[in-house]
């Protein structure tokens, strides 16, 4: 783990190595003045001698002002570094997530992922800053102030390694109990944010079954319990205050009192004695820091070790090592295909898949929720890759391919699709850079969305918002598609695309593919019998297997799930989602 | 220490609060309000400690003037004095610490006593805030008055208050007692100590500039994140990888900037503020040097040695009141987006006509506390104060209703609509025609402009919006469970239901047999809305739990959309159960669903263009067959 992260120091290697000299530089500084301070008294004021005051003065303001220039260094490049091992991290990671295949995505989760490249990272940024800064700086500061309390006398410094032992002692115990019980904190609290969340997401539900004060009944009960725990947590914490306050008194107490005795003996000069006293403070507070640092650290871990998961991932999909750019056309097969999501499940999500696709051909498939037709597709993309068996483009296995190529020729148009915020120009140029406005145009056209972007005062300058917001689900999908033709693929593939297209609309995209992209390959999924009806053969899937295969005619006769489906959907036109153009 | 919390508080917005005397005013307000004695104790408590602290300080002086100096020489020094001084301290500073203790011990209460309170303040309103604000505020927003910007608060409640007051009372007690041992000396220590604190608020101020940068810049990148993430399939799908990393090295270099300035200023507050205070100890070392060596006003060397120390805890509460300062200014404007929140105006619910159980007895509608199927209006008549019961039947009426989300932009017009108790309604048209608008109006998630909507008779305005709703069953296209088990969630529909009342519900839904295949059965815990269910099966819970609530009334709002054809033939069957006898407005994309209606409408830029049932519309050859058949009449 600290390798990975160590990596992402590059770059900014010699500011972290800056910061804490800077920091040490300075704590030294800080540890001289008590000591100038003891002597200012002692051969300046005692013996009334006003040069000794000078010089010592002197000395001290040169120690404030190299003090002053270390502490703003170890500030500017602490900051630096650490702004910098963020934005390599950030970078690192974006970078890697890039590389991830469909699996590598399904097993973080999106919203896994953001979380990793956002608060993680800033934790981690600002964990890094606090070790650069303190880490070394208070044990460094703690170190010389003992080894400055002993060199002015070591009977009286010994009183506060006995201090600072007993409170590491107590800090290690309190910290590890808060520990505790602000892990559970931190687990409940994201708790009560989760059932915030969805109380804001299901408010028309709360609201339509006049569960107002069900919800905050139950929200009352989790805030409460949160309250428990955090006292709990806090109450631990608290004590951590009075113990310094109770140490440190006593610490001046004995040290005043076994001073007095030292002084009246002659062992001890009343400077050296006011010394002490102001290395009294310095120790202790160094001693806290550490034990900050250290909580800082400990809570950063976890941060540290999802953001570590996420740059070691292995993507599940490579390029092959000598990956063949050439694909002759756009047929496909199916050889004998088994495929499940995680390996070692019990029932494969698709099994023993055997079709033989010719290019140009267009294929609908069709089956219920859950039958796979969506993992079926996703294969030949290699959006993943097979457990067992082959699929074929062009007559050569997927794998065999530069994965780059491959996905350019095979156009998905995914089910749950989203544009990004930009123009629908940019949107479209997603599918090829260096489209023409024309080309463009034209890809609209023919997925009949030229239409309604006329429609629009800025054309086909409209911002489109994040997601896609403000354009309708059928808008949305039509540009989707004329997205994936500026591909211009060997094989297209619509993944219940049309959806929200009404029957008019879909059928007039179904025949400008007919007409101007014959030689496409077009697989079409659909619930919608009128989507498929005219393909060349029709898929109808059922549990992960292929139960029939034919013509629209064909299955109507003879398989009774597609019998079944067209009689559901009576006359086979009922769908009455007008095209979106309000 | 800093607050365990502070990990999440990096993405709040950057701004500062409008009016922050007046946010700060009512955050004090709301905090003392509630714990005017225990706010009152952490005070005296905290002028103790102080006090404990600084005649700590004074006790130096003394030790070495009046204990130590006088022993030094003597044949039989007398340590008789100096036990009792150090005993007398040794009391006070154990008064100090257990003062401290209390205060600290109470403040947690406070703290978190006042952070439960806001939380649950801000969601109970936000409970009973209408619609309306939901659809004009992004969710990510609502949530961050929950995450950041209530986490601000608690930082500055526990430690912001009490560390400024503490300081307040030190700096004011060192300075008495500075006063008290040397005025010149005093004056040249305020003359640094000011030079310090412009210092300190110009680069704070730096600081606060590049962090408004810092959160802009933040904020742009999670946005791109967000996105992306969320894209991150389609990026893959058109092989737009470098693209993206390309976008996002200049978003992120950006950030790097801003985050490296905002931190660089903020880091050198510290240093710059405690050499600074190194400096102001040299100057007063001299100058009191000066003074003790010449003797002025009296001054001692105890008395310098003890001016030095309060010199030095007179920098360090500046020094921590001027680090408090950034985020005392991050909780205000946090403070003012939980106001903001707090202030928003509830949903108004001035309906008198309540739903009750009724019976009838001797043909008389009688209200009666069992339940018994049967429900009725209880209606009491403003003027006369006469108490009419009329027994609910589900019959609605809408009267040339026109309705906006604001007043400006009319979307609904003159609307006409009869439903008679227990028929099907059903509404068609494209995707904002209006279909689901017409639906909120009628369990008032939105008031209309102008026209009346009436329920068996009575104006909704008149009804008691929670018995309006009530009586209105609810299944929408977007299902929404909760984490909770799926018994629960189907009990969500009636919180009384019997365990069999819920398994009945779920029959009907054809429900019951996918949810015996989960791990473990009705107790299955559904997390992340149910995100481990399908979308039918997550439909088919939703219509489970309008059915478990067993209303007179129901609004299918594309319920069934999600479910495959063949999965919906089942499942229409038990909504058609679920629909007989019961007034039903179905809003659809599928002829299924929608065929049998009483009373199909088709819906056109806000405005009925079309009504009839299915035969009659297909006759008339308008909007609907042209819909229906895909062909252009």
């Amino acid at each position: 783990m600290l390798k990975t992260l160590a990596h992402n120091i590059k770059g900014f290697v010699k500011e972290s190595i800056i910061t804490p000299l800077s920091m040490i530089l300075e704590v030294i500084m800080e540890m001289l003045i008590p000591l100038l301070m003891a002597s200012l008294i002692d051969e300046g004021v005692n013996t009334g001698d006003m040069n000794a005051i000078l010089y010592y003065g002197g000395l001290m303001g040169i120690c404030a002002i190299i003090g002053l220039f270390a502490g703003v260094s170890g500030a500017v490049f602490g900051a630096k570094a650490s702004a910098g091992f963020a934005k390599n991290l950030r970078m690192s990671l974006f970078e890697k997530i890039q590389t991830f295949s469909f699996a590598n995505i399904d097993k973080f989760s999106t919203a896994g992922l953001v979380t990793r490249l956002t608060t993680d990272v800033t934790n981690l940024q600002n964990a890094y800053q606090m070790i650069l800064r303190m880490c070394f700086r208070a044990p460094v500061s703690l170190i010389v102030a003992m080894i400055m309390t002993f060199s002015i006398n070591a009977k009286l410094a010994s009183i506060y390694l006995i201090a600072v032992v007993f409170l590491a002692v107590v800090f290690t115990f309190l910290m590890k109990a808060t520990y505790k019980y602000f892990q559970q904190v931190f687990d409940r609290y994201d708790d009560l944010n989760a059932s915030v969340q969805e109380n804001v997401t299901a408010i028309r539900v709360v609201k339509g079954f006049v569960r107002e004060e069900h919800e905050v009944k139950k929200f009352d009960k989790a805030v409460n319990n949160l309250y428990k725990l955090f006292v709990k947590a806090e109450n631990r914490m608290v004590s951590v205050s009075p113990i310094m306050m109770i140490t440190t008194y006593a610490c001046i107490i004995a040290i005043s009192w076994f001073g007095a005795t030292l002084i009246v003996g002659s062992e001890l000069t009343t400077g050296e004695l006011t010394s002490m006293l102001t290395y009294c403070m310095n120790i202790l507070m160094n001693l806290l820091m550490v034990a900050m640092v250290f909580v800082m650290i400990t809570m950063s871990l976890a941060s540290a070790k999802r953001v570590t998961t996420v740059l070691n991932e292995e993507t599940t999909i490579k390029n092959p090592e000598n990956p063949d750019y050439n694909i002759s056309d756009g047929s496909i097969e199916f050889d004998n295909v088994y495929f499940s999501y995680t390996e070692g499940s019990e029932k494969p999500v698709l099994s023993n898949i055997n079709l033989s696709i010719k290019s140009g051909e267009t294929i609908g498939i069709i089956g219920g929720t859950g039958s796979s037709k969506t993992s079926l597709v996703n294969l030949i993309g290699r959006l993943y890759d097979v457990s067992s068996g082959t699929v074929k483009v062009g007559g050569k296995d997927v794998r065999s391919y530069d994965i780059e190529k491959l996905r350019d020729e095979v156009s998905v148009v995914l089910q749950s699709n989203v544009l990004f915020s930009g123009s629908i120009f940019d949107n479209l140029r997603w599918g090829d850079e260096n489209a023409t406005d024309e080309e463009c145009i034209n890809a609209c056209k023919l997925a009949c969305a030229d239409d309604f972007i006329q429609g629009f005062p800025d054309k086909y300058n409209t911002h489109i918002e994040q997601g896609g917001s403000n354009v309708s689900g059928g808008q949305k999908q039509r540009l989707c598609i004329a997205r994936a033709l500026l591909k211009k693929p060997k094989i297209l593939i619509l993944d219940d695309s049309t959806s929200a297209v009404d029957t008019a609309t879909d059928a007039r995209i179904r025949r400008a593919f007919k007409e101007e992209i014959p030689d496409t390959t077009k697989l079409i999924i659909s619930q919608r019998i009128s989507s498929v009806e005219n393909a060349d053969r029709i898929v109808v899937l059922e549990n992960g297997e292929i139960n029939a295969v034919g013509t629209h005619d064909e299955l109507l006769e003879n398989c009774d799930i597609y019998k079944e489906i067209y009689v559901a959907q009576t006359s086979g036109n009922g769908d009455f989602d007008q095209k979106g153009e309000i | 220490m800093p607050g365990p919390m502070g990990r999440r508080r990096n993405m709040g917005q950057g701004e500062k609060a409008k009016n922050p005397m007046k946010i700060l005013g009512r955050l004090l307000g709301l905090i003392f309000k509630k714990n005017k004695i225990k706010i009152i104790i952490v005070f005296v408590c905290i002028i103790i400690g102080v006090l404990a602290n600084v005649q700590g300080t004074l006790f130096i002086q003394t030790l070495i003037d009046s204990y130590i100096t006088p022993m030094i020489g003597a044949e039989n020094p007398d340590f008789m004095p100096l036990l009792m001084a150090i005993s007398r301290v040794a009391l006070f500073y154990l008064i100090g610490a257990a003062a401290t203790y209390t205060s600290s011990r109470i403040m947690v209460y406070v703290t978190q006593g006042t952070m439960r309170d806001i939380r649950l303040d801000i969601f109970t309103h936000m409970e009973n805030l209408p619609i309306k604000y939901f659809d004009t505020h992004s969710h990510g927003d609502i949530m961050s008055v929950y995450t950041n910007d209530v986490d601000t608060l608690r930082q500055m409640i526990s430690q912001s208050l009490t560390q400024v007051f503490q300081s307040v009372i030190t700096i004011v007690s060192v300075l008495i007692s500075m006063i008290s041992l040397s005025l010149p000396l005093t004056i040249i220590n305020l003359v640094v100590i000011s030079l310090m604190f412009f210092v300190t608020t110009k680069v704070a101020g730096r600081s606060g500039k590049f962090f408004t940068k810092q959160q802009n810049a933040l904020g742009e990148e999670n946005g791109y994140i967000e996105e992306m993430m969320n894209g991150q399939k389609v990026v893959k799908v058109f092989n737009h990888e470098k693209k993206s990393i390309e976008e996002f090295k200049e978003l992120n270099d950006n950030l790097y900037t801003a985050s490296y300035n905002a931190n660089k200023f903020a880091n050198m507050i510290g240093p710059i503020n405690s050499q600074l205070g190194n400096v102001n100890y040299v100057i007063c070392a001299i100058i009191g040097g000066l003074f003790a060596l010449s003797g002025f006003w009296g001054f001692t060397l105890g008395g310098l040695v003890s001016f030095l120390s309060f010199n030095k805890s007179f920098s360090q509460p500046i020094n921590q009141v001027s680090q408090q300062f950034n985020s005392i200014i991050m909780a205000l404007a946090g403070a003012e987006r939980v106001f903001d929140l707090l202030d928003e105006e509830v949903e108004v619910d001035d309906g008198y006509v309540t739903l009750v159980n009724a019976k009838y007895e001797n043909g008389e509608l009688k209200e009666t506390d069992e339940r018994t199927g049967l429900w009725a209006w209880k209606h009491t008549h403003q003027e006369s104060g006469e108490t009419e019961y009329r027994e609910l039947k589900g019959a609605i009426v809408m009267d040339d209703v026109d309705f906006g989300y604001t007043d400006e932009k009319i979307v609904l017009h003159n609307v006409d609509l009869y439903a008679n108790p227990g028929q099907k309604l059903a509404f068609v048209g494209s995707t904002g025609a209006g279909k689901t608008t017409i639906t909120n109006l009628i369990n008032r998630f939105y008031d209309i402009q102008d026209g009346k909507i009436r329920y068996d008779g009575i104006n909704v305005n008149k009804i008691k919006k929670s018995d309006l709703r009530r009586s209105l069953g609810l299944v929408l296209q977007d299902t929404h469970l909760f984490t909770d088990t799926v018994m629960e969630n189907i009990r969500y529909g009636r919180l009384d239901a019997t365990d069999d009342e819920v398994i009945a519900a779920a029959k009907l839904a054809n429900a019951d047999s996918f949810i015996r295949q989960l791990p473990d059965g009705y107790n299955t815990v559904l997390k992340g809305d149910g995100g481990n269910l399908s979308q039918g099966q997550r439909q088919m819970l939703a219509i489970a739990r309008a059915a478990v609530a067993d209303p007179p009334a129901l609004i299918l709002d594309e319920a069934t959309s999600s479910i495959d054809t063949r999965t919906e033939k089942n499942v229409q069957e038990s909504m058609d159960n679920l629909m007989k006898g019961r007034t039903t407005f179905v809003i659809a994309h599928r002829l299924s669903t929608v065929k049998n209606s009483d009373c199909i409408m088709v819906l056109e830029h806000g405005r009925i263009i079309e009504r009839g049932t299915h035969d009659q519309l297909i006759e008339q050859k308008g909007k609907y067959y042209q819909l229906y058949t895909g062909k252009t009449a």
